[in-house]
């Protein structure tokens, strides 16, 4: 069972070994999806002015769903500036997904699992990298607003979905316990 | 004669107004991020007091979206790529 604890400035989060292989491999599916259908990015001798400017982005949304929901667009009703939206902020937003969780995958290869400990800037990492891997199960599920939480929480046994549904309401227990050992 | 004003004088002020429209970022309801986690959020990005932020959260909640910051275009932007950033759904519109 996972643990947080306050200590200090700190959160020392304990995990057990099957706990931090999932968790693990979760993340490691979201880096692939993040870095997945990016053209490299511009360099000085390609495209200098676009290496200059970072403007060298996606101008439509992603086709995967998932993606769509981690990258919405800016502006609702307008292509047109939703699209020099993405040309100039998506690459560095699927970056900064992909660092923290890159973050989260480093502590949880290196350390002991059952003591991580978690600096300040750290826990904002992990806050965030939980975040979005809650908006990828939660987007496959199809979970929507008006749902009722009740009868997800009481899908049979036997429902595809169960499994996958316990990871989402596991990830959303460490969110929160995060959350709560932070203040 | 009359003293008209001079054509130039009226329109510099209708300039004036369109070219700072506030524009605002809209932080919309979504199923998935916890209350607590938005929250959080808007304490942290935006410096809001904890009562502030969690005004705002319940307005997301119960009213389906909040206008959570305004000012000019550039402005918004850069909040809609921070809430992004975040995992929470924005989008930036004029007021």
């Amino acid at each position: 069972m996972t643990r947080f604890r306050k200590r200090r400035k700190t959160v020392v989060v304990s995990f057990a070994e099957h706990e931090a292989d999932i968790l693990a491999n979760l993340l490691r599916n979201l880096v692939e999806l993040l870095y997945d259908g990016m053209p490299p990015r511009a360099t000085a001798s390609s495209d200098p002015l676009a290496a200059l400017l970072d403007s060298d982005g996606p101008t439509a949304p992603p086709e995967d769903v998932v993606l769509q929901r981690l990258l919405p667009d800016a502006y609702s009703g307008d292509d047109q500036a939703s699209s020099e939206f993405r040309r100039f902020t998506e690459r560095g937003l699927r970056d900064g997904k992909a660092s923290d969780a890159k973050r989260v995958l480093a502590a949880l290869e290196d350390s002991h699992v059952d003591e991580i400990v978690l600096e300040p800037d750290e826990q904002l990492s992990w806050l965030r990298a939980m975040n979005d891997l809650r908006l990828a199960i939660g987007t496959r599920l199809g979970i929507k607003d008006e749902d009722d939480y009740s009868t997800w929480e009481k899908l049979p046994d036997d429902d595809p979905r169960r499994l996958t549904y316990d990871l989402y309401d596991w990830l959303g227990y460490l969110q929160s316990a995060l959350l709560h050992n932070m203040r | 004669m009359t003293t008209a004003p001079s054509e130039l004088e009226s329109p510099e002020i209708d300039e004036a107004i369109e070219l700072s429209p506030p524009w605002v970022t809209i932080v919309w309801n979504d199923p998935v991020n916890l209350m607590d986690y938005v929250t959080f959020v808007f304490q942290t990005y935006f410096g809001y007091s904890k009562q502030k932020a969690e005004k705002l959260m319940l307005q997301v909640h119960q009213e389906g979206k909040s206008a959570v910051s305004n000012g000019n275009r550039e402005a918004m932007e850069r909040d809609v790529e921070a809430m992004h950033s975040y995992g929470l759904w924005a989008t930036c519109e004029k007021s």
